[in-house]
């Protein structure tokens, strides 16, 4: 699945600002393959709209960035194939089946023979029973894993979710957490960002808090003083945003 | 350009899907299309013998008031529910997006002419449904589409979206109205193509230059 | 990265305060001579009377108001493609000097028909045309400040820009056609701008020149004023990283 770049994700000197408001400046991060990089941060300090620059939703103002070895800015539609989003909306039509949708984002990805990939998809996220059930009717959690389903059904690389923990109840956690254990496992990667402490640090394999426009890493050596490191960096990063 | 085809369709599809599931675009703009005509009928105290005179241009400022009721609700659906931001993280390019929603609208609202025709017909004592009509309306509709569908992007996304629509989109397309209105008098009252004059000519070359225009643009509006 | 000399932006406006000084000085100078040129100089016209001294307002500012929009054009369709912010103040300064221009072309226009034709209004083509023009710089305008942020705003403005533009002669030939088919009862004083004698087209001229200055000052007094504009935001926009 991976492919000859050396890493999913690079991305040099970012800057992005809202009008007069910085909001992500000098900012450097990589991820290799086979990782999951999870992202804490204050509300504010910029980890949606660097993931939005990730999905090639969002163009930073300055410095490159390459998602699974395209660069964002000359290549965006190579990389819009390789990439798999899933934010806080869910993407989906509210009046059309979990199917529909599906089968819709299939043919936009020109996919060969969606009608099998989503059936398969559907069976990942165990939402195959409420496949021809409307959008609208489902529960927050199954449209959460209604748009996990729309972001792997293309087979990306690199996934990016931005709190997925929202609105989702246990069943639906867990179906993820081996979902992207699995993701991993055959050397895609993952950046998520999430509020949950506990959930980011199960799920990650490395944890970073978004804070001054940057991304600090807390630099240490075993991996125990690592988490509570990580720990007393996003209380700090919380305080601060305040 | 086959390229461009399959998303168009695709984009197409799923617009006219999700309108048979809700219907509330068509059946309402119909409504208001009907509503236009009854207050115009009024307003401009259509009589008998004035009613060749003023009926074409009644229609027409029925179908461009319906046209932009029609195409305010063209991005607002995706807007809300995020639809369009799965367009642009989609390898889908830009100008496939602005002619799938061109075209989706451009089928909204002859669909939406096609219902009101003959009730107008009736209405206002019509003489003739001629093809030359017909061709008249296409080419009006299409004008209104592919500006209609640019200004309603733009629109969306500001404070004033009900107001800001209307205020870009009739200055704009005041010579489409204008021609469409002067053709249509003459489809009419019986009038070859030829004896149309300049006036579906302008309207030609009004839509081939924004169909160039507006897909480059439309680029620009949707990025972030 | 956080000091303000960085945060320059590449080709701002430098040289604008001598322009603009030299500007306002000409503009001044040429308005008044051109004010005792229209009221001490030009003839009285014999039908209209002196009314007609309108007329050396309303062609030059009419004329202006749709230069203004080309402007506006040329700045968008460089922003467009370019993306620095110089265009865009060129852009929008144009547009709010050129909406005041169209603006008073119309009423001068409005105030030179009431006595000749004893209406205030026809829909001529040159007439209507500036109508609609005045109708797509508001819109230009409104779009500008009802867009969900400055850059967003100055992205839209742009488009409107370059659409209006293109508009515009299409506008005008339909109403032409249109006014061929329906025409008014009048001729008057637009046709009087083809037949003018010697002395009234020097004035009329001057006149054009002296109030294209005017037009050039303004645009360039309204840049600058955006750029302090500009300056106060870079200043924010350090302190707040800073504060960061």
């Amino acid at each position: 699945m991976t492919n000859a770049a050396a890493e999913a994700v690079q991305a040099r000197s970012l800057e992005k600002s809202f009008g007069e408001w910085p909001v992500l400046w000098d900012l450097d991060l990589s991820v290799p393959w086979g990782e999951t990089l999870v992202l804490f941060g204050a509300n504010g300090a910029g980890k949606t709209t660097l993931l939005r620059i990730l999905a090639t939703h969002m163009r930073a103002d300055y410095g490159s960035v390459a998602v699974a070895g395209y660069n964002l800015r000359t290549r965006p539609e190579k990389a819009r194939r390789r990439i798999g989003v899933v934010g806080h909306r869910s993407l989906l039509y509210d009046d059309l089946t979990c199917r529909e949708n599906l089968v819709y984002y299939g043919r936009l990805f020109g996919l060969k023979d969606h009608g099998k990939r989503v059936d398969d998809v559907l069976e990942k996220v165990r939402l195959s029973s409420r496949a021809d059930h409307r959008v609208r009717t489902l529960s927050n959690g199954m449209q959460k894993r209604a748009a996990i389903a729309r972001a792997i059904l293309h087979e990306p690389d690199v996934l990016l979710l931005d709190e997925p923990e929202a609105g989702l109840d246990r069943e639906s956690v867990s179906i993820l957490g081996a979902l992207l254990a699995e993701w991993t496992d055959t050397g895609r990667s993952v950046v998520m960002t999430t509020h949950d402490l506990d959930l980011g640090l199960d799920w990650g394999h490395r944890a970073g808090v978004l804070r001054g426009g940057k991304v600090n890493f807390p630099d240490s050596d075993s991996p125990d003083s690592a988490t509570s490191d990580i720990r007393q960096a996003v209380a700090d990063a919380l305080e601060a945003g305040r | 350009m086959t390229g461009l085809l399959g998303p168009i369709m695709v984009i197409v599809w799923k617009d006219v899907l999700l309108e048979l599931r809700s219907r509330d675009l068509v059946v309402s703009v119909v409504v208001f299309g009907l509503l236009v005509v009854v207050v115009f009928n009024f307003a401009l105290n259509n009589t008998p013998g004035r009613s060749e005179e003023l009926a074409p241009g009644i229609l027409w400022a029925a179908f461009a008031f319906s046209a932009v009721l029609a195409m305010n609700r063209a991005f607002v659906r995706d807007q809300e529910q995020g639809g369009l931001e799965g367009l642009l993280i989609s390898p889908v390019s830009r100008d496939a997006i602005f002619l799938g929603k061109a075209l989706t609208s451009l089928i909204f609202m002859l669909l939406v002419e096609a219902a009101l025709l003959p009730v107008y017909a009736v209405m206002l004592d019509f003489s003739a449904l001629s093809w030359i009509l017909i061709l008249t309306i296409f080419l009006g509709t299409l004008g209104f589409a592919v500006v209609g569908t640019l200004f309603s992007a733009i629109a969306v996304q500001t404070r004033s979206r009900e107001i800001m629509l209307p205020v870009l989109f009739f200055p704009v397309l005041l010579p489409v109205i204008i021609a469409a209105v002067e053709a249509s008098t003459r489809a009419v009252g019986g009038e070859t193509f030829i004896g149309l004059g300049r006036w579906l000519p302008l309207i030609g070359v009004f839509d081939a230059l924004f169909l160039v225009i507006c897909p480059w643009v439309f680029g620009f509006v949707v990025e972030e | 990265m956080a000091n303000t000399q960085s945060m320059e932006r590449p080709g701002s406006l430098g040289g604008l305060p001598s322009l603009k000084t030299a500007l306002a000085a000409i503009t001044g100078v040429m308005m008044l001579v051109d004010l005792y040129l229209i009221f001490m100089v030009a003839p009285t016209d014999s039908v209209l009377g002196h009314v007609q001294r309108v007329f050396y307002f309303h062609v030059p500012i009419a004329i202006m108001s749709f230069l203004a929009f080309f402007v506006v054009f040329i700045g968008s369709l460089m922003y467009l493609i370019k993306r620095t912010p110089k265009w865009d103040a060129v852009a929008h300064a144009s547009a709010e000097v050129g909406v005041v221009f169209v603006t008073l072309a119309l009423l001068t226009g409005i105030i030179w028909a009431r006595p000749v034709w004893n209406t205030w209004w026809t829909w001529e083509p040159r007439l209507t045309t500036t109508m609609i023009l005045w109708l797509i710089y508001v819109a230009y305008l409104m779009v500008r400040s009802y867009a969900p942020s400055q850059s967003k705003g100055a992205i839209y403005a742009a488009v409107v820009g370059i659409i209006g533009f293109i508009d515009v002669p299409i506008v005008y030939y339909s109403v032409v056609w249109w006014r061929s088919i329906h025409p008014s009862p009048v001729v008057g004083p637009f046709a009087q701008s083809d037949a003018l004698d010697g002395t009234m087209a020097l004035i009329l001229l001057y006149s054009l020149i002296t109030f294209l200055f005017f037009f050039a000052y303004m645009v360039v007094e309204r840049m600058e004023l955006r750029k302090t504009e500009e300056a106060l935001g870079r200043i924010r926009f350090t302190l707040r990283r800073r504060g960061r």
